[in-house]
Protein backbone atom coordinates (compact mmCIF):
# COMPACT_ATOMS: atom_id res chain seq x y z
CA UNK A 1 0.00 0.00 0.00
CA UNK A 2 1.60 3.23 -1.05
CA UNK A 3 1.47 6.41 0.92
CA UNK A 4 -0.20 8.07 -2.07
CA UNK A 5 -3.28 5.88 -1.73
CA UNK A 6 -3.40 6.53 2.01
CA UNK A 7 -3.24 10.29 1.38
CA UNK A 8 -6.03 10.32 -1.14
CA UNK A 9 -8.34 8.27 1.01
CA UNK A 10 -8.00 9.98 4.34
CA UNK A 11 -11.04 11.58 5.83
CA UNK A 12 -10.91 13.87 8.78
CA UNK A 13 -12.88 13.28 11.93
CA UNK A 14 -13.13 15.36 15.05
CA UNK A 15 -12.70 12.96 17.87
CA UNK A 16 -10.62 12.50 20.94
CA UNK A 17 -11.45 8.89 21.52
CA UNK A 18 -8.21 7.20 22.55
CA UNK A 19 -9.23 3.88 21.07
CA UNK A 20 -9.66 5.39 17.62
CA UNK A 21 -6.23 6.94 17.82
CA UNK A 22 -4.84 3.53 18.71
CA UNK A 23 -6.48 1.94 15.67
CA UNK A 24 -5.05 4.67 13.44
CA UNK A 25 -1.60 4.25 14.96
CA UNK A 26 -1.60 0.52 14.31
CA UNK A 27 -2.86 1.00 10.77
CA UNK A 28 -0.18 3.61 10.16
CA UNK A 29 2.46 1.11 11.20
CA UNK A 30 1.31 -1.13 8.35
CA UNK A 31 2.50 1.55 6.00
CA UNK A 32 5.78 1.74 7.93
CA UNK A 33 5.08 5.36 8.66
CA UNK A 34 5.31 7.02 11.99
CA UNK A 35 2.26 8.99 13.14
CA UNK A 36 4.40 12.14 13.11
CA UNK A 37 5.22 11.81 9.42
CA UNK A 38 1.64 11.04 8.47
CA UNK A 39 0.15 13.89 10.41
CA UNK A 40 2.69 16.38 9.06
CA UNK A 41 2.36 15.35 5.43
CA UNK A 42 -1.35 14.94 5.20
CA UNK A 43 -2.99 17.23 7.63
CA UNK A 44 -0.20 19.33 9.17
CA UNK A 45 -1.73 18.96 12.56
CA UNK A 46 -0.14 17.41 15.59
CA UNK A 47 -1.54 14.46 17.47
CA UNK A 48 -1.71 16.58 20.57
CA UNK A 49 -4.79 18.41 19.40
CA UNK A 50 -6.76 15.22 20.08
CA UNK A 51 -8.05 15.15 16.56
CA UNK A 52 -7.27 12.03 14.69
CA UNK A 53 -7.71 10.57 11.31
CA UNK A 54 -9.49 7.45 10.44
CA UNK A 55 -8.81 5.67 7.23
CA UNK A 56 -11.87 5.10 5.09
CA UNK A 57 -13.31 1.63 4.41
CA UNK A 58 -11.35 1.06 1.17
CA UNK A 59 -8.05 1.65 2.90
CA UNK A 60 -9.22 -0.23 6.00
CA UNK A 61 -9.83 -3.23 3.81
CA UNK A 62 -6.35 -2.91 2.38
CA UNK A 63 -5.03 -2.67 5.93
CA UNK A 64 -6.76 -5.87 6.94
CA UNK A 65 -5.32 -7.57 3.88
CA UNK A 66 -1.84 -6.29 4.77
CA UNK A 67 -2.29 -7.49 8.37
CA UNK A 68 -2.66 -11.13 7.27
CA UNK A 69 0.62 -10.76 5.39
CA UNK A 70 2.28 -11.54 8.68
CA UNK A 71 3.44 -15.13 8.62
CA UNK A 72 5.36 -17.13 11.16
CA UNK A 73 7.27 -20.20 10.06
CA UNK A 74 7.66 -22.48 13.05
CA UNK A 75 7.37 -25.84 14.76
CA UNK A 76 5.12 -26.72 17.71
CA UNK A 77 7.86 -28.20 19.98
CA UNK A 78 10.25 -25.27 19.58
CA UNK A 79 10.59 -22.94 22.56
CA UNK A 80 12.12 -20.33 20.25
CA UNK A 81 9.05 -20.36 18.01
CA UNK A 82 6.91 -19.96 21.12
CA UNK A 83 8.68 -16.69 21.92
CA UNK A 84 7.61 -15.20 18.59
CA UNK A 85 4.03 -16.45 19.04
CA UNK A 86 3.70 -14.99 22.53
CA UNK A 87 5.04 -11.62 21.32
CA UNK A 88 2.55 -11.54 18.43
CA UNK A 89 -0.27 -12.56 20.79
CA UNK A 90 0.59 -9.79 23.26
CA UNK A 91 0.26 -7.28 20.43
CA UNK A 92 -2.94 -8.96 19.11
CA UNK A 93 -1.38 -9.33 15.68
CA UNK A 94 -3.19 -11.69 13.32
CA UNK A 95 -0.73 -13.95 11.59
CA UNK A 96 -0.64 -17.12 9.60
CA UNK A 97 1.25 -19.92 11.33
CA UNK A 98 3.08 -22.25 8.97
CA UNK A 99 4.21 -25.53 10.55
CA UNK A 100 7.62 -26.40 9.07
CA UNK A 101 8.00 -29.88 7.62
CA UNK A 102 11.78 -30.26 8.17
CA UNK A 103 12.18 -33.50 6.26
CA UNK A 104 13.13 -32.04 3.91
CA UNK A 105 13.32 -28.36 4.92
CA UNK A 106 10.74 -26.36 2.98
CA UNK A 107 11.77 -23.99 0.15
CA UNK A 108 10.23 -21.15 2.18
CA UNK A 109 12.53 -21.89 5.12
CA UNK A 110 15.62 -22.21 2.93
CA UNK A 111 14.77 -18.95 1.12
CA UNK A 112 13.83 -16.92 4.15
CA UNK A 113 16.61 -18.10 6.46
CA UNK A 114 19.48 -19.15 4.20
CA UNK A 115 22.12 -18.48 6.90
CA UNK A 116 20.82 -20.81 9.63
CA UNK A 117 17.91 -22.65 7.93
CA UNK A 118 16.09 -22.68 11.30
CA UNK A 119 12.75 -21.69 12.75
CA UNK A 120 11.27 -19.35 13.81
CA UNK A 121 11.18 -16.99 10.85
CA UNK A 122 8.77 -14.07 10.94
CA UNK A 123 7.76 -12.78 7.54
CA UNK A 124 6.21 -9.31 7.57
CA UNK A 125 5.26 -7.78 4.22
CA UNK A 126 7.57 -10.28 2.50
CA UNK A 127 10.56 -9.35 4.68
CA UNK A 128 12.01 -12.19 6.78
CA UNK A 129 13.25 -11.68 10.33
CA UNK A 130 15.19 -14.51 12.00
CA UNK A 131 16.39 -15.39 15.52
CA UNK A 132 13.71 -15.49 18.20
CA UNK A 133 14.88 -12.67 20.48
CA UNK A 134 15.44 -10.43 17.47
CA UNK A 135 11.90 -11.25 16.30
CA UNK A 136 10.48 -10.38 19.74
CA UNK A 137 12.24 -7.00 19.73
CA UNK A 138 11.13 -6.37 16.15
CA UNK A 139 7.50 -7.13 17.05
CA UNK A 140 7.79 -4.73 20.00
CA UNK A 141 9.23 -2.01 17.71
CA UNK A 142 6.73 -2.40 14.85
CA UNK A 143 3.51 -2.82 16.81
CA UNK A 144 4.40 -0.13 19.28
CA UNK A 145 0.81 0.85 20.08
CA UNK A 146 0.19 -2.49 21.80
CA UNK A 147 1.38 -3.35 25.35
CA UNK A 148 5.17 -2.93 25.63
CA UNK A 149 7.31 -6.03 25.72
CA UNK A 150 10.65 -4.48 26.63
CA UNK A 151 10.80 -2.31 29.77
CA UNK A 152 10.75 1.43 29.21
CA UNK A 153 13.93 2.34 31.15
CA UNK A 154 17.33 1.67 29.50
CA UNK A 155 18.76 0.05 32.63
CA UNK A 156 15.79 -2.33 33.02
CA UNK A 157 16.06 -3.16 29.30
CA UNK A 158 19.76 -3.94 29.77
CA UNK A 159 18.99 -6.29 32.67
CA UNK A 160 16.26 -8.06 30.67
CA UNK A 161 18.64 -8.45 27.70
CA UNK A 162 21.46 -9.65 29.97
CA UNK A 163 19.37 -12.48 31.40
CA UNK A 164 17.93 -13.42 27.99
CA UNK A 165 21.50 -13.76 26.68
CA UNK A 166 22.45 -15.84 29.74
CA UNK A 167 19.49 -18.13 29.10
CA UNK A 168 20.38 -18.70 25.45
CA UNK A 169 24.16 -18.90 25.83
CA UNK A 170 24.49 -20.81 29.11
CA UNK A 171 21.36 -22.08 30.83
CA UNK A 172 19.35 -23.68 28.03
CA UNK A 173 22.36 -25.43 26.43
CA UNK A 174 23.08 -26.96 29.87
CA UNK A 175 19.46 -28.06 30.22
CA UNK A 176 19.53 -29.64 26.77
CA UNK A 177 22.73 -31.53 27.48
CA UNK A 178 21.18 -33.20 30.56
CA UNK A 179 19.16 -35.42 28.21
CA UNK A 180 22.27 -36.46 26.28
CA UNK A 181 24.51 -36.86 29.35
CA UNK A 182 26.95 -39.73 29.27
CA UNK A 183 26.88 -41.42 32.65
CA UNK A 184 25.31 -40.62 35.99
CA UNK A 185 28.15 -38.36 37.21
CA UNK A 186 27.94 -36.19 34.13
CA UNK A 187 24.16 -35.98 34.45
CA UNK A 188 24.36 -35.01 38.14
CA UNK A 189 26.91 -32.28 37.38
CA UNK A 190 24.73 -30.81 34.64
CA UNK A 191 21.59 -30.97 36.80
CA UNK A 192 23.47 -29.08 39.54
CA UNK A 193 24.41 -26.40 37.01
CA UNK A 194 20.81 -26.07 35.84
CA UNK A 195 19.75 -25.70 39.47
CA UNK A 196 22.38 -23.02 40.11
CA UNK A 197 21.09 -21.12 37.10
CA UNK A 198 17.55 -21.32 38.44
CA UNK A 199 18.74 -19.85 41.74
CA UNK A 200 20.21 -16.90 39.83
CA UNK A 201 16.93 -16.49 37.94
CA UNK A 202 14.92 -16.63 41.20
CA UNK A 203 17.03 -13.72 42.42
CA UNK A 204 16.59 -11.88 39.11
CA UNK A 205 12.81 -12.33 39.36
CA UNK A 206 12.74 -10.84 42.84
CA UNK A 207 14.78 -7.85 41.68
CA UNK A 208 13.06 -7.07 38.38
CA UNK A 209 9.44 -7.83 39.31
CA UNK A 210 9.51 -5.38 42.24
CA UNK A 211 6.89 -7.46 44.01
CA UNK A 212 4.66 -7.92 40.96
CA UNK A 213 3.69 -11.12 39.16
CA UNK A 214 6.19 -11.21 36.30
CA UNK A 215 9.78 -10.29 35.41
CA UNK A 216 8.16 -7.50 33.41
CA UNK A 217 6.06 -6.31 36.38
CA UNK A 218 2.27 -6.40 36.06
CA UNK A 219 2.42 -7.78 32.55
CA UNK A 220 4.61 -10.40 30.89
CA UNK A 221 7.62 -8.85 29.21
CA UNK A 222 10.79 -9.69 27.33
CA UNK A 223 12.43 -11.77 30.05
CA UNK A 224 9.21 -13.62 30.90
CA UNK A 225 8.98 -14.61 27.23
CA UNK A 226 12.70 -15.44 26.95
CA UNK A 227 12.59 -17.76 29.99
CA UNK A 228 8.99 -18.96 30.02
CA UNK A 229 9.30 -20.60 26.62
CA UNK A 230 11.66 -23.16 28.20
CA UNK A 231 9.19 -24.32 30.87
CA UNK A 232 7.84 -27.15 28.69
CA UNK A 233 11.33 -28.58 28.10
CA UNK A 234 12.24 -28.02 31.75
CA UNK A 235 9.30 -30.22 32.70
CA UNK A 236 10.35 -32.82 30.12
CA UNK A 237 13.81 -32.96 31.72
CA UNK A 238 12.22 -33.33 35.18
CA UNK A 239 10.05 -36.15 33.86
CA UNK A 240 12.90 -38.01 32.15
CA UNK A 241 15.40 -37.67 35.01
CA UNK A 242 12.97 -37.93 37.93
CA UNK A 243 14.59 -34.81 39.44
CA UNK A 244 12.55 -31.77 40.45
CA UNK A 245 14.39 -28.75 39.02
CA UNK A 246 11.85 -25.98 39.65
CA UNK A 247 11.36 -26.58 43.33
CA UNK A 248 9.10 -25.02 45.97
CA UNK A 249 11.90 -24.91 48.53
CA UNK A 250 14.75 -23.49 46.46
CA UNK A 251 12.83 -21.38 43.91
CA UNK A 252 9.40 -20.61 45.37
CA UNK A 253 8.87 -17.38 43.42
CA UNK A 254 9.75 -19.05 40.12
CA UNK A 255 7.26 -21.84 40.85
CA UNK A 256 4.43 -19.29 41.29
CA UNK A 257 5.65 -17.29 38.30
CA UNK A 258 5.67 -20.42 36.11
CA UNK A 259 2.00 -21.14 36.94
CA UNK A 260 0.97 -17.56 36.17
CA UNK A 261 3.00 -17.49 32.96
CA UNK A 262 1.52 -20.72 31.61
CA UNK A 263 -2.02 -19.55 32.44
CA UNK A 264 -1.57 -16.18 30.70
CA UNK A 265 -3.82 -15.47 27.74
CA UNK A 266 -0.93 -14.87 25.36
CA UNK A 267 0.78 -18.11 26.38
CA UNK A 268 -1.67 -20.90 27.15
CA UNK A 269 -2.67 -21.74 23.59
CA UNK A 270 0.91 -21.89 22.33
CA UNK A 271 2.52 -23.78 25.23
CA UNK A 272 2.72 -27.43 24.18
CA UNK A 273 1.47 -30.07 26.63
CA UNK A 274 4.29 -31.68 28.59
CA UNK A 275 3.11 -35.24 27.72
CA UNK A 276 3.32 -34.47 24.00
CA UNK A 277 6.79 -32.98 24.45
CA UNK A 278 7.96 -36.01 26.45
CA UNK A 279 6.79 -38.31 23.61
CA UNK A 280 8.56 -36.08 21.11
CA UNK A 281 11.77 -36.07 23.19
CA UNK A 282 11.72 -39.87 23.47
CA UNK A 283 11.30 -40.13 19.72
CA UNK A 284 14.27 -37.79 19.16
CA UNK A 285 16.44 -39.74 21.61
CA UNK A 286 15.53 -43.02 19.91
CA UNK A 287 16.47 -41.55 16.52
CA UNK A 288 19.80 -40.36 17.88
CA UNK A 289 20.54 -43.73 19.48
CA UNK A 290 19.71 -45.47 16.18
CA UNK A 291 22.02 -43.23 14.18
CA UNK A 292 24.98 -43.41 16.60
CA UNK A 293 27.35 -46.30 15.80
CA UNK A 294 28.15 -48.68 18.73
CA UNK B 1 32.43 16.00 26.59
CA UNK B 2 29.52 14.99 28.75
CA UNK B 3 30.48 14.53 32.39
CA UNK B 4 28.56 11.78 34.09
CA UNK B 5 29.39 9.05 36.55
CA UNK B 6 30.51 6.42 34.03
CA UNK B 7 33.11 3.76 34.77
CA UNK B 8 34.33 1.03 32.48
CA UNK B 9 36.02 -2.05 33.92
CA UNK B 10 38.12 -3.40 31.09
CA UNK B 11 41.25 -5.26 30.04
CA UNK B 12 43.42 -3.58 27.41
CA UNK B 13 43.43 -6.51 24.98
CA UNK B 14 39.70 -7.26 25.19
CA UNK B 15 37.88 -6.87 21.86
CA UNK B 16 34.62 -6.75 23.85
CA UNK B 17 35.77 -3.83 25.98
CA UNK B 18 36.99 -2.04 22.86
CA UNK B 19 33.43 -1.97 21.51
CA UNK B 20 32.28 -0.10 24.59
CA UNK B 21 35.18 2.38 24.31
CA UNK B 22 34.34 3.11 20.67
CA UNK B 23 30.65 3.65 21.48
CA UNK B 24 31.37 6.00 24.40
CA UNK B 25 33.95 7.95 22.38
CA UNK B 26 31.70 8.34 19.33
CA UNK B 27 28.99 9.73 21.60
CA UNK B 28 31.41 12.02 23.42
CA UNK B 29 30.67 10.44 26.80
CA UNK B 30 33.40 10.92 29.39
CA UNK B 31 34.26 7.83 31.43
CA UNK B 32 36.81 6.47 33.84
CA UNK B 33 38.59 3.35 32.61
CA UNK B 34 39.63 0.85 35.27
CA UNK B 35 42.12 -1.69 33.96
CA UNK B 36 41.58 -5.16 35.37
CA UNK B 37 44.37 -7.72 35.74
CA UNK B 38 42.76 -10.57 33.85
CA UNK B 39 44.90 -13.13 35.71
CA UNK B 40 44.00 -11.69 39.10
CA UNK B 41 40.51 -10.22 38.92
CA UNK B 42 39.53 -7.68 41.56
CA UNK B 43 36.87 -8.41 44.17
CA UNK B 44 35.01 -5.40 42.88
CA UNK B 45 34.74 -6.89 39.38
CA UNK B 46 33.52 -10.19 40.83
CA UNK B 47 30.83 -8.27 42.75
CA UNK B 48 29.80 -6.22 39.72
CA UNK B 49 29.60 -9.24 37.39
CA UNK B 50 29.03 -12.26 39.63
CA UNK B 51 27.40 -14.34 36.87
CA UNK B 52 30.24 -14.26 34.31
CA UNK B 53 33.10 -12.63 36.29
CA UNK B 54 34.30 -10.96 33.09
CA UNK B 55 35.10 -7.63 31.54
CA UNK B 56 33.77 -5.35 30.22
CA UNK B 57 31.40 -4.03 32.86
CA UNK B 58 29.95 -0.56 32.48
CA UNK B 59 28.90 1.15 35.69
CA UNK B 60 26.60 4.14 35.22
CA UNK B 61 25.17 5.94 38.25
CA UNK B 62 26.42 3.02 40.37
CA UNK B 63 24.46 0.42 38.38
CA UNK B 64 26.53 -2.27 36.62
CA UNK B 65 25.79 -3.61 33.13
CA UNK B 66 27.67 -6.61 31.70
CA UNK B 67 27.90 -8.23 28.23
CA UNK B 68 29.25 -5.96 25.52
CA UNK B 69 26.28 -6.16 23.12
CA UNK B 70 23.88 -5.38 25.98
CA UNK B 71 26.13 -2.48 27.02
CA UNK B 72 26.15 -1.09 23.44
CA UNK B 73 22.34 -0.95 23.30
CA UNK B 74 22.24 0.62 26.77
CA UNK B 75 24.71 3.30 25.68
CA UNK B 76 22.69 4.00 22.53
CA UNK B 77 19.43 4.28 24.49
CA UNK B 78 20.90 6.45 27.24
CA UNK B 79 22.93 8.95 25.18
CA UNK B 80 20.92 10.00 22.11
CA UNK B 81 23.62 11.88 20.17
CA UNK B 82 25.37 9.97 17.35
CA UNK B 83 22.74 7.18 17.13
CA UNK B 84 24.36 3.78 16.63
CA UNK B 85 21.31 1.61 15.90
CA UNK B 86 19.31 2.18 12.69
CA UNK B 87 15.97 3.97 13.19
CA UNK B 88 13.93 1.55 11.08
CA UNK B 89 12.76 -1.61 12.95
CA UNK B 90 13.60 -3.95 10.08
CA UNK B 91 17.09 -2.49 9.69
CA UNK B 92 17.56 -2.76 13.46
CA UNK B 93 16.61 -6.43 13.33
CA UNK B 94 19.02 -6.85 10.40
CA UNK B 95 21.90 -5.24 12.34
CA UNK B 96 21.20 -7.38 15.41
CA UNK B 97 21.06 -10.51 13.24
CA UNK B 98 24.50 -9.91 11.74
CA UNK B 99 25.97 -8.88 15.10
CA UNK B 100 24.74 -12.16 16.55
CA UNK B 101 26.04 -14.10 13.52
CA UNK B 102 29.51 -12.55 13.80
CA UNK B 103 29.62 -13.46 17.53
CA UNK B 104 28.40 -17.03 17.16
CA UNK B 105 30.11 -18.03 13.92
CA UNK B 106 33.14 -15.83 13.32
CA UNK B 107 34.37 -14.93 16.79
CA UNK B 108 34.02 -18.43 18.23
CA UNK B 109 35.86 -20.02 15.29
CA UNK B 110 38.60 -17.36 15.20
CA UNK B 111 39.21 -17.83 18.93
CA UNK B 112 39.62 -21.60 18.50
CA UNK B 113 41.96 -20.95 15.57
CA UNK B 114 44.25 -18.73 17.67
CA UNK B 115 44.44 -21.31 20.47
CA UNK B 116 44.70 -24.59 18.56
CA UNK B 117 46.90 -26.25 15.99
CA UNK B 118 46.85 -29.00 13.40
CA UNK B 119 43.53 -30.42 12.28
CA UNK B 120 41.51 -28.62 14.94
CA UNK B 121 42.97 -25.29 13.86
CA UNK B 122 42.42 -26.09 10.18
CA UNK B 123 38.74 -26.79 10.84
CA UNK B 124 38.34 -23.58 12.85
CA UNK B 125 40.07 -21.50 10.14
CA UNK B 126 37.69 -22.90 7.52
CA UNK B 127 34.66 -22.10 9.68
CA UNK B 128 35.95 -18.58 10.26
CA UNK B 129 36.49 -18.08 6.53
CA UNK B 130 32.97 -19.34 5.75
CA UNK B 131 31.56 -16.85 8.20
CA UNK B 132 33.76 -14.14 6.69
CA UNK B 133 32.31 -14.90 3.23
CA UNK B 134 28.82 -14.10 4.45
CA UNK B 135 30.03 -10.88 6.07
CA UNK B 136 31.81 -9.95 2.81
CA UNK B 137 28.43 -10.13 1.03
CA UNK B 138 26.88 -7.90 3.69
CA UNK B 139 29.46 -5.09 3.36
CA UNK B 140 29.70 -5.09 -0.45
CA UNK B 141 28.82 -1.70 -1.90
CA UNK B 142 28.77 0.03 1.50
CA UNK B 143 31.33 2.27 3.13
CA UNK B 144 30.30 1.09 6.59
CA UNK B 145 27.77 -1.51 7.77
CA UNK B 146 25.88 1.48 9.16
CA UNK B 147 25.86 3.21 5.75
CA UNK B 148 27.73 6.50 5.50
CA UNK B 149 28.59 6.56 9.18
CA UNK B 150 29.95 4.03 11.63
CA UNK B 151 27.07 2.32 13.43
CA UNK B 152 26.26 -0.53 15.79
CA UNK B 153 27.29 -3.32 13.45
CA UNK B 154 30.62 -1.64 12.58
CA UNK B 155 31.40 -1.40 16.29
CA UNK B 156 30.38 -5.01 16.95
CA UNK B 157 32.44 -6.42 14.05
CA UNK B 158 35.19 -3.79 14.38
CA UNK B 159 37.46 -6.15 16.35
CA UNK B 160 38.31 -8.03 13.16
CA UNK B 161 40.18 -4.97 11.83
CA UNK B 162 42.80 -5.09 14.58
CA UNK B 163 42.44 -8.35 16.52
CA UNK B 164 42.36 -10.80 13.60
CA UNK B 165 45.83 -9.82 12.32
CA UNK B 166 47.21 -10.28 15.86
CA UNK B 167 45.48 -13.65 16.25
CA UNK B 168 46.77 -14.71 12.82
CA UNK B 169 50.30 -13.89 13.92
CA UNK B 170 49.93 -15.69 17.26
CA UNK B 171 48.28 -18.75 15.73
CA UNK B 172 50.39 -18.79 12.54
CA UNK B 173 47.31 -19.02 10.38
CA UNK B 174 45.42 -16.83 7.90
CA UNK B 175 41.72 -15.99 7.97
CA UNK B 176 41.45 -12.56 6.39
CA UNK B 177 42.97 -12.97 2.92
CA UNK B 178 42.74 -9.54 1.20
CA UNK B 179 42.30 -11.18 -2.21
CA UNK B 180 39.36 -13.26 -1.02
CA UNK B 181 37.74 -10.50 1.03
CA UNK B 182 38.27 -7.20 -0.84
CA UNK B 183 35.10 -5.54 0.49
CA UNK B 184 35.94 -6.34 4.11
CA UNK B 185 39.47 -5.06 3.59
CA UNK B 186 38.16 -1.81 2.11
CA UNK B 187 35.84 -1.48 5.11
CA UNK B 188 38.78 -2.11 7.47
CA UNK B 189 40.71 0.72 5.83
CA UNK B 190 37.74 3.09 6.21
CA UNK B 191 37.06 1.96 9.76
CA UNK B 192 40.64 2.26 11.04
CA UNK B 193 41.14 5.65 9.41
CA UNK B 194 38.36 7.16 11.55
CA UNK B 195 40.24 9.14 14.24
CA UNK B 196 37.95 8.07 17.11
CA UNK B 197 38.41 4.43 16.20
CA UNK B 198 42.12 4.67 15.66
CA UNK B 199 43.06 6.84 18.66
CA UNK B 200 41.72 4.37 21.19
CA UNK B 201 43.32 1.15 19.91
CA UNK B 202 45.40 -0.78 22.43
CA UNK B 203 49.14 -1.27 21.94
CA UNK B 204 49.79 -4.05 19.47
CA UNK B 205 52.95 -5.44 21.04
CA UNK B 206 51.27 -5.80 24.44
CA UNK B 207 48.37 -7.59 22.77
CA UNK B 208 50.70 -10.01 20.97
CA UNK B 209 52.44 -10.87 24.26
CA UNK B 210 49.09 -11.46 25.97
CA UNK B 211 47.67 -13.68 23.23
CA UNK B 212 50.88 -15.70 23.01
CA UNK B 213 50.61 -16.38 26.75
CA UNK B 214 46.99 -17.53 26.33
CA UNK B 215 48.04 -19.88 23.53
CA UNK B 216 50.88 -21.31 25.62
CA UNK B 217 48.43 -22.08 28.45
CA UNK B 218 46.40 -24.28 26.15
CA UNK B 219 49.17 -25.86 24.07
CA UNK B 220 52.48 -25.53 25.96
CA UNK B 221 54.51 -26.88 23.01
Amino acid sequence: MSMYIAKSRLSYIHTNIHRTQEIVCSQIQLFNMTPKILSKDICGRSWNTARCYILDPFVSLACRKTKSEVKLLGAWPSPFVMRARIALNIKSVSYEFLEETFQPKSPLLLDSNPVYKKVPVLINQDKPICESLIIVQYVDDVWSSGPSILPSEPYDRAIARFWATYLDDKWYPTLRSVRGAKGEDDRKKLITEVGEGLTLLEDALNKTSRGKDFFGGDQIGYLDIAFGCFLGWLRVTESLTGVKLLDQVKTPCLVKWAERFCAHGAVKDVMPQTEKLVEFAKMLMAKMAASTPN
Amino acid sequence: MIREDVKLFNFHASPFGQRVIWALKLKGVDYECIEEDIFNKSNLLLELNPVHKKVPVLVHRNKPIAESLVILEYIDETWKQYPLMPQNPYQRAHARFWANFAEQKLLVAARIARLSSGEEQGKAVNEAREAMEKIEEEIKGKKFFGGDKIGYLDIVIGWISYWIPVWEEVGSMKILDPLKFPAINAWITNFLSHPTINDTLPQRDKMVVYYHSRRKEVSPS
